[in-house]
């Protein structure tokens, strides 16, 4: 199965870390994603802009409505993903917890849509 | 048709319905594991199913029971549930999920099948579903108990029971839920909520003495029937062994916490003669064997207490300081203002009621107490034999207020009439 690995983090952290704890930061991230490599089980991975890059774009009587942030103005913003391929939910899960951005902030695991799956509706 | 062959007829439903009735009883989660196994679509596994038991009650009366019910409803079951595989899925799809199911059966014998129920088990009480659906959820998908009934015995609506368990079942197979036993250095966690569900399920069933509620009552039999299921599945969890042995003892006294009249019998009362003997005997076994993998835990702790009272109440030979000692180490590991109200009443006897009074003063201020009836019945039986009258009616007066049970609610209240002045 595939799994969106999301990376939810307080922003702000990174700029107050010193040059020394931040390449420990990068090293960190280049290593877990070198081990998903090895392990043949990752599709994609990125790294986001800040929030305050954001912008939201929503159609409001046919015309795009867009604002300046992010969708959700909560202490933790998406920072970054990685798209990864897992047996199941338990392997998904130990990938996520390997992450840093498990330490620094939080994972959060969900499962790409396959189909073919009837009544959804039923959920 | 004559009336002696329609006489037969019935006769033959009867058989056919009480075989398949027995059947879904003993491998409900047996073939709903195997047929969830792979494709984790509990709900689909389900459905499959009880077609299968209706084409059961069809066939059955007509044809005979099959030498081997079990594999009959299965092979129904697969067919089923492949017909609707086939019906909304394209065809490289269908032919990886038919590999998938045949994968899990031997086609040389089908009769000899796989047991899943234990990685069925701790699918149901994976971490990743709300902790409040996993014992509703497993009750459901391994014993085959319908949403009303859970629901009712959960205190909350059919429809929103329904709604919850198909949520959950939902998560299980989109989110990928594994349907595994989890590796030895996770098992202990894991295991220790199942048994903890396990356990939940039979305190539902242990509300109802009376066995008024039927509901309720089947719940004890289904827990029961769980713990020996695991019991069966993992010989040498000492957990496992415990908690069978802590039902097995609490549920030999069921029918003497009641006398003829319906009066709620405290332990000290009971006639030892009124428990069933048989399984006792099971009980401490099973303790035995548990503690001779030297891995102690809550339940064998829990079973080790009942195992004293029992003896005690037998030989009427004063265990008390033994029973405190237990208390202790149960506190040690599982540290709950409840342990902490038996270990007085335990203090009570070993020392002195004020002594155990002394104990529970720090726990005053619990708010988990403040409704906790047995903490308030235990507070007035103490106080009465500190000689503290007033505070004791007091305590007596919040107790039988917070009783559900109408014997327990009039036996506190003829106690307490003993201490009142008119």
């Amino acid at each position: 199965m595939q799994y969106l690995l999301l990376i939810y983090s307080a922003e702000g952290h990174w700029d107050q870390m010193s040059d020394s704890e931040r390449q420990q930061g990068a090293a960190a991230y280049q290593a877990y994603t070198e081990s998903l490599r090895k392990a043949d089980a990752i599709l994609g991975s990125n790294r986001l802009q800040p929030s305050h890059t954001a912008t939201t774009v929503r159609l409001v009587e046919g015309k795009p409505q867009v604002l300046d942030g992010p969708y959700s103005d909560s202490k933790e913003q998406l920072a970054g993903y990685y798209l990864i391929d897992a047996a199941d939910l338990d392997a998904a899960i130990a990938w996520a917890a390997r992450c840093p951005g498990a330490s620094h902030g939080i994972m959060e695991v969900r499962p790409v849509w396959t189909l073919p799956h009837e009544a959804k509706s039923g959920a | 048709m004559t009336l002696a062959n329609r006489d037969r007829d019935s006769d033959a439903n009867d058989a056919a319905r009480s075989i398949a009735e027995a059947v879904a009883r003993r491998s409900y989660g047996k073939l709903v594991a195997l047929l969830a196994m792979r494709t984790r679509d509990v709900a689909a596994a389900e459905d499959a199913l009880a077609d299968a038991f209706a084409a059961a009650l069809a066939d059955w009366p007509l044809r005979g029971c099959p030498a081997n019910p079990e594999a009959w409803l299965m092979t129904v079951a697969r067919r089923r549930a492949i017909d609707v595989v086939r019906h909304r899925v394209v065809r490289d799809e269908c032919a990886n999920q038919l590999l998938l199911l045949a994968d899990e059966i031997d086609e040389r014998d089908p009769s000899a099948l796989p047991d899943r129920r234990l990685a069925l088990l701790f699918a149901c009480t994976h971490p990743a579903l709300d902790a409040g659906i996993r014992t509703p959820l497993m009750l459901q998908v391994v014993l085959g108990i319908d949403a009303k009934t859970i629901a009712s015995a959960f205190l909350t609506s059919p429809a929103a029971m329904a709604k919850r368990l198909a949520r959950a079942k939902n998560k299980i197979r989109d989110a990928g839920v594994p349907f595994t036993v989890p590796e030895r250095e996770e098992l202990g966690e894991r295991l220790s909520a199942v048994l903890e569900a396990v356990y939940a399920v039979f305190a539902e069933g242990w509300t109802d003495p009376v066995g008024g509620d039927a509901v309720r009552q089947d719940l004890a039999g289904e827990a029961l029937f769980l713990g020996h299921l695991l019991v069966e599945l993992l010989p040498d969890e000492p957990e496992a062994l415990g908690l069978l042995a802590l039902m097995l003892y609490s549920h030999a006294r069921r029918d003497a916490r009641r006398d003829e009249a319906g009066n709620y019998v405290p332990l000290s009362a009971q006639d030892p003669a009124k428990w069933h003997a048989a399984m006792i005997d099971a009980a401490d076994v099973l303790l035995r064997r548990a503690s001779t993998r030297n891995t102690i835990g809550r339940f064998q702790l829990e079973a080790a207490l009942q195992s004293a009272h029992i003896h005690r109440c037998r030989t009427r030979r004063s265990n008390w300081a033994e029973v405190v000692q237990l208390y202790d180490a149960l506190f040690a590991i599982a540290p709950s203002p409840v342990v902490a109200v038996n270990r007085a009443l335990a203090l009570a006897e070993r020392d002195s009621p004020q002594a155990a009074l002394d104990a529970l003063a720090v726990f005053a201020d619990d708010a988990r107490l403040a409704d906790y009836q047995p903490y308030w019945a235990a507070r007035a039986d103490l106080l009465a034999r500190a000689g503290t009258r007033t505070e004791a009616l007091a305590s007596y007066d919040i107790a039988i207020g917070l009783s559900s049970d109408p014997a327990v609610r009039s036996y506190l209240q003829h106690r307490r009439a003993r201490f009142s002045p008119s």
